[in-house]
């Protein structure tokens, strides 16, 4: 119990192209945070920021860019980078100030404004830099999450038609969430339609890259106690584990795996999981909802099974037979996932903890999971590492 | 256009050997521990229970087993060079079975998707990646034994 932190106030921009500075999604985030938590601006003493790297300096100080935009009021600051899974880091940054008793509330916050198209490497000729080097052979980002795909449907007999179920019900879920990008009940026939990206994942199995922010206010347990937020949803663990060598998944920007000759191969999506069970004191059982990182449509379906909801293999069983939608024994992505907001590198992962509160207190309106106790979430970032957060109520 | 020949050249300087009969990638494998790396690494051991320093440049195994495939079906991004108009290409990740790794690569031109099976038996060969006024840059390509 002592490990736990208190999440007192969540906000978010909605998610679309608006084409305005990173800054001010992150403030509009911040504020409706600050509100819900119901404590003033200058309470907080710590401000944990989730970088972004598309916008020049202040994104790469977003910690000390949100503080300044916010008011310079004396607070702490701190920025992390993990790509999708920075939101997490600038979690357990603020998490470990606060278990330390350095600071009673923190605001983490992180967002973001995208360019169009595809995400490009660096300028140049720099063959000693791998995302330069696959670039250059035509390995772009979506052929990974291809191969993960084509890998099922070779492993598991799952089929396209599964992909696109996965994102129809995303879109359903997402259908009503004010702060989604995409919001269209989009059906099989669509995706089908849509055309191919890389075999076998259509456009509209891939993510698309969004603007958002989302911002948390997290507190320690005598502070939520203090004004009268003692039931408040805990961060009950917060797992960035990395991968164990040799690491067995050929990941983003890497052309080859670890070797596995003279130390057996592993999957550090596996790992990543135990390590926030163990921490939160419960187990796959215990859940009542996961966030996971649908970057692509069949991605959804390994974390499932990396995060033990299900056997291996058996993810598409439980998808099919309506188990992962709204009302359904297991609901994932009930926010709409990456398939209704698109990515917006440093606000997901905070998305999710944003979505998974609103679900532990009972105010995720027409997305409300009847008696939601437990959530996790599943993120990546890059060269193979990534994070899992749980909360409780 | 003439057939005029140019010299040809690896796209990736000391990724491959040039053979064009039997080519191989060029990885490295630590003297303490034995394990192998591609790209090569040539300065620390990454296993986290070696502390090897030295490494040995080795030619990896050129067939393997197809652990999954796709293709690119829109032109990527610079730094890659495309035709124009931009033919879409088959991509391989292939198990190596001595090193225990799995390597990508294009599939060679004229192999599809459809073509493909997980577990079938892979061999690596040369094909052009681009060309330019001075010369055929080379790279490794995978394509089915059984082709």
């Amino acid at each position: 119990m002592s490990n736990e932190i208190a999440v007192i106030g969540v906000g978010m921009h909605p998610w679309g192209k608006w084409g305005k500075n990173f800054v001010e999604y992150g403030v509009k985030a911040a504020r409706d945070a600050i509100k819900d938590a119901g404590i003033d601006w200058k309470d907080v003493g710590f401000v944990s920021g989730a970088a972004t790297m598309r916008c020049g300096y202040p994104g790469y100080v977003a910690g000390a860019t949100f503080a300044q935009a916010l008011g310079w009021q004396g607070a702490e600051v701190n920025t992390s980078y993990a790509a999708c899974a920075s939101g997490s880091q600038a979690l357990a940054a603020a998490r470990a100030k606060i278990l330390s008793g350095e600071t009673e509330v923190a605001l983490v916050i992180g967002a973001d404004t995208t360019p169009k198209g595809f995400l490009a490497p660096q300028g140049g000729e720099r063959p000693d830099d791998p995302d330069w080097v696959r670039f250059r052979l035509g390995i772009t980002n979506p052929t990974y999450f291809a191969l993960y795909a084509r890998r099922r449907m070779e492993i598991y007999g799952d089929t396209q038609d599964d992909f696109a179920l996965v994102k129809v019900k995303n879109a359903e879920h997402g259908f009503t969430n004010p702060y989604a990008r995409y919001k269209k009940k989009f059906t099989a026939e669509d995706v089908a339609a849509s055309a191919m990206v890389a075999d076998p994942l259509r456009l509209m199995d891939v993510c698309a890259t969004s603007d958002g922010g989302a911002a948390l206010i997290v507190c320690s347990e005598a502070y939520a106690k203090k004004i009268g937020k003692a039931d408040a949803v805990k961060v009950s663990a917060i797992s960035t584990v990395t991968p164990t060598y040799a690491s067995s998944v050929i990941e983003m920007p890497e052309m080859a795996t670890d070797s596995g000759a003279v130390v057996e191969a592993q999957s550090f999506r596996a790992a990543l999981p135990m390590k926030a069970y163990e921490e939160a004191g419960v187990g796959p059982e215990d859940v009542s909802l996961a966030e996971v990182y649908d970057l692509s449509t069949a991605l959804e379906l390994d974390w499932m099974e990396d995060l033990r909801l299900c056997e291996r293999g058996a993810a598409a069983a439980m998808l099919r037979a309506g188990d992962t939608k709204l009302g359904g024994r297991l609901p994932i992505n009930t926010s709409g996932g990456l398939a209704c907001f698109g990515e917006a590198v440093p606000a997901q992962a905070l998305s999710q903890v944003c979505e998974l509160t609103w679900q532990l207190r009972g105010q995720a309106g027409d997305r409300q999971v009847e008696n939601a106790k437990v959530g996790i979430t599943a993120n990546q970032g890059l060269f193979g590492h990534g994070s899992s957060v749980i909360l409780t109520k | 256009m003439t057939e005029q020949a140019k010299p040809q050249v690896p796209a990736l300087e000391g990724w491959f050997t040039m053979d064009s009969d039997k080519p191989h990638l060029l990885g490295s494998q630590c003297t303490s521990c034995g394990t192998y790396y591609f790209p090569q690494q040539k300065n620390f051991c990454k296993n986290p229970s070696c502390d090897g320093e030295e490494f040995n440049e080795v030619p990896l195994s050129r067939t393997g087993k197809l652990w999954s495939f796709t293709n690119a079906s829109y032109k990527p991004p610079a730094p890659f060079i495309a035709d124009d108009p931009f033919v879409p290409y088959t991509i391989a990740a292939v198990e190596l079975d001595k090193e225990k790794m799995v390597v990508l690569g294009q599939a060679v031109t004229g192999v599809d998707v459809s073509d493909l099976k997980a577990g079938m038996e892979m061999e690596l060969v040369l094909e052009t990646l681009f060309e330019d006024d001075e010369s055929e840059k080379l790279t490794w390509k995978w394509k089915p034994v059984s082709v």
